[in-house]
């Protein structure tokens, strides 16, 4: 990368934190709603635990692989938002008037959103060791961990510059973010795959890319090191990651239609 | 000093799919160091043909150059080359002025040595450097604006391009704006392109104005010579009650050629603004009751009238041309 777009890139990440923290609504409602449905669902469902095969006594450590996908999926919505609205002011038409290039609004974007993540899962983590959760995969997971949420918040990061490029309208970014959290809801969020009696559900689990991303960290969390989950996991990001960047790249060049 | 290219279009043409021909082939010549006021009511194709000449948008038909730069095939250059303060000011709330200048100074190339300083000495340049560390979104429409005009300057370009920059400034800041904008050309030899809905905006600041309307221009000159064509005053009269507008414009047609008002009746003088004293004794003698009378010089507004069969759009906002003078009678 040359010097220049590294400027370019280092700048509008910072912009994109900056703006971001200037937010409080989008700072605290990322951080806070999915630590009190943690805290909800963990004490209405911990009788789970009691299930044949459950894999942990604390329904807290399982359940606490939840708000890394949450928040990253609330991190994605306003970054989306922020960039829509970067359409709809003009403010997009002013960046393409000066020489720089495309991948560095891009990265620039999604390099605060990286840096938003890195932050959530720093408080989560904070939140769950606080509340007594045995982090099982010991300090190289947390490095592990962190590397993971960095991956994850690229891939929903780009989906929602694609959504906010496609639309340009930052209430079609809202709009469509419940659809995220169908996925979110029908994956193995609450139960394990293989404790979920529901066929329909099960399958829906299955094959819900989100049920792969869950149970990467909670492999970190509850049972060390797992091969298969750390593999699943960081195989579904970066899929999603490739994808979402290469459908937002393509978004970009038609928006900025430059000569 | 100006150096360099201008603008030059031939036959440039946008046209939308399932829309109109929103610019359809417009010829232009805009030389260095001129103040080009592009003056038309809202949807005319001025904000369109800014965006073609910006490269911002590929026309469908026919060619421009800016700075010397072919707008399609040269992109890069013609945008190193020019500033832009489009239709809104395009301004992250969330940023305070100064991060705004270091973020385009940044992106403009500006060696980090300078930055700092360039983007001190634009904020004073517009009048913004105690309220460099607040956040734009404390901002007046003035404020933006201004600042809007010193993020197109940090790269020096030799050309900018101003869309609509005073729409919905308050009087005082409208002047400023103007004021710097008429020292950019003079002092630094910049060439200005300004679309422009206000009359009085392109009467006071263009050294040239080309009249847009449905994508087409239709007048073309410095305003002198655009009034020049319209050629004598005008004077209405609107009649204190409705019935007698018949009346007055039989006796208004003594002293000229009727002309299209909104009010009441209107006359472009035969014999100039001499008549004006004649037209009022020949009311008064006849008994008319006058609400209202007023002697209009040639306007850009006549101009586009007499071009276009109407008056330009937002009729509330239409300059008071300088010359006008005005009095309320009541002849009893």
């Amino acid at each position: 990368m040359t010097e220049a777009l590294t400027d370019q890139v280092v700048l509008l990440a910072r912009r994109s934190v900056v703006r971001t923290a200037r937010q409080p609504a989008n700072v605290v409602f990322p951080l806070v709603f999915p630590l009190l449905l943690l805290a909800v669902n963990s004490s209405g469902l911990s009788v789970a635990t009691q299930l044949p095969g459950f894999p942990t006594e604390s329904y807290l450590a399982f359940a606490l692989a939840v708000p890394f996908i949450q928040g990253a999926l609330f991190a994605t919505m306003n970054a989306g938002t922020d960039l829509a609205r970067d359409i709809q002011t003009g403010f997009l038409n002013r960046l393409a008037l000066t020489p720089m290039r495309n991948v560095a609004l891009l990265a620039g974007q999604l390099g605060g959103v990286m840096t938003m993540g890195v932050v959530q899962t720093v408080v989560y983590l904070t939140v769950g060791l606080a509340v007594g959760v045995h982090f099982a995969s010991g300090v190289l997971g947390v490095v592990v961990l962190l590397a993971f949420a960095v991956l994850v918040s690229v891939g929903f990061g780009a989906l929602g510059a694609l959504l906010a490029l496609r639309t340009g309208s930052g209430e079609a970014v809202q709009g469509i973010f419940p659809v995220f959290f169908v996925f979110l809801f029908i994956s193995s969020l609450a139960l394990p795959r293989n404790l979920i009696e529901v066929d329909w559900f099960r399958t829906a689990a299955t094959l819900n890319p989100v049920s792969y991303l869950l149970e990467c960290v909670r492999s970190l969390i509850i049972t060390g090191w797992d091969a298969e989950a750390l593999a699943l996991g960081f195989g579904v990001a970066a899929v999603i990651a490739v994808v979402a960047v290469t459908l937002s790249s393509m978004a970009l060049r038609t928006r900025m239609t430059r000569s | 000093m100006a150096n360099g290219h201008g603008i030059e279009a031939d036959g440039l043409a946008r046209e939308f799919k399932k829309g109109p021909r929103a610019v359809d082939g417009i010829d232009l010549r805009v030389a260095p160091g001129e103040i080009y006021g592009f003056l038309g009511p809202n949807g005319a194709g001025k904000s369109t043909t800014v965006h073609m000449l910006t490269t911002l948008l590929p026309p469908t038909a026919g060619t421009a150059r800016v700075a010397g730069y072919d707008i399609v095939r040269e992109g890069p250059q013609v945008r190193a080359a020019i500033g832009a303060a489009l239709q809104e000011a395009a301004l992250d709330p969330l940023l305070t002025g100064r991060e705004h200048l270091r973020l385009q100074t940044a992106l403009q190339g500006i060696p980090r040595s300078e930055r700092a300083s360039r983007g001190d000495a634009l904020l004073e340049r517009v009048g913004l450097s105690e309220a460099a560390n607040r956040k734009v979104r404390g901002y007046s429409g003035g404020m933006k604006r201004r600042l809007d005009l010193a993020l197109a300057l940090v790269h020096s370009p030799r050309i900018l391009f101003l869309d609509e920059p005073t729409t919905g400034l308050d009087p005082q800041s409208r002047s400023a704006l103007w004021a710097e904008v008429g020292r950019l050309a003079k002092e630094d030899g910049v060439t200005v392109f300004l679309t422009t809905q206000y009359l009085e905006e392109a009467d006071v600041l263009a050294d040239r104005v080309g009249i847009i309307d449905h994508g087409k221009i239709v007048a073309e000159g410095t305003p002198t010579q655009l009034k020049a064509q319209v050629g004598r005053p005008t004077v209405e009269v609107v009649p204190a009650d409705p019935d007698d507008r018949e009346r007055a414009a039989e006796i208004m047609a003594r002293f000229g050629e009727p002309c299209a008002s909104e009010l009441g009746v209107a006359v472009r003088l035969r014999s100039g603004e001499a008549d004006l004293a004649e037209v009022v004794r020949a009311l008064d003698s006849e008994g008319l009751r006058v609400e209202h009378l007023q002697l209009h010089q040639p306007s850009l507004d006549d101009v586009f009238l007499a071009k276009t069969g109407r008056s330009l759009e937002g009729a509330g906002e239409k300059d008071e041309q300088a010359g006008s003078a005005e009095l309320a009678m009541d002849p009893t």
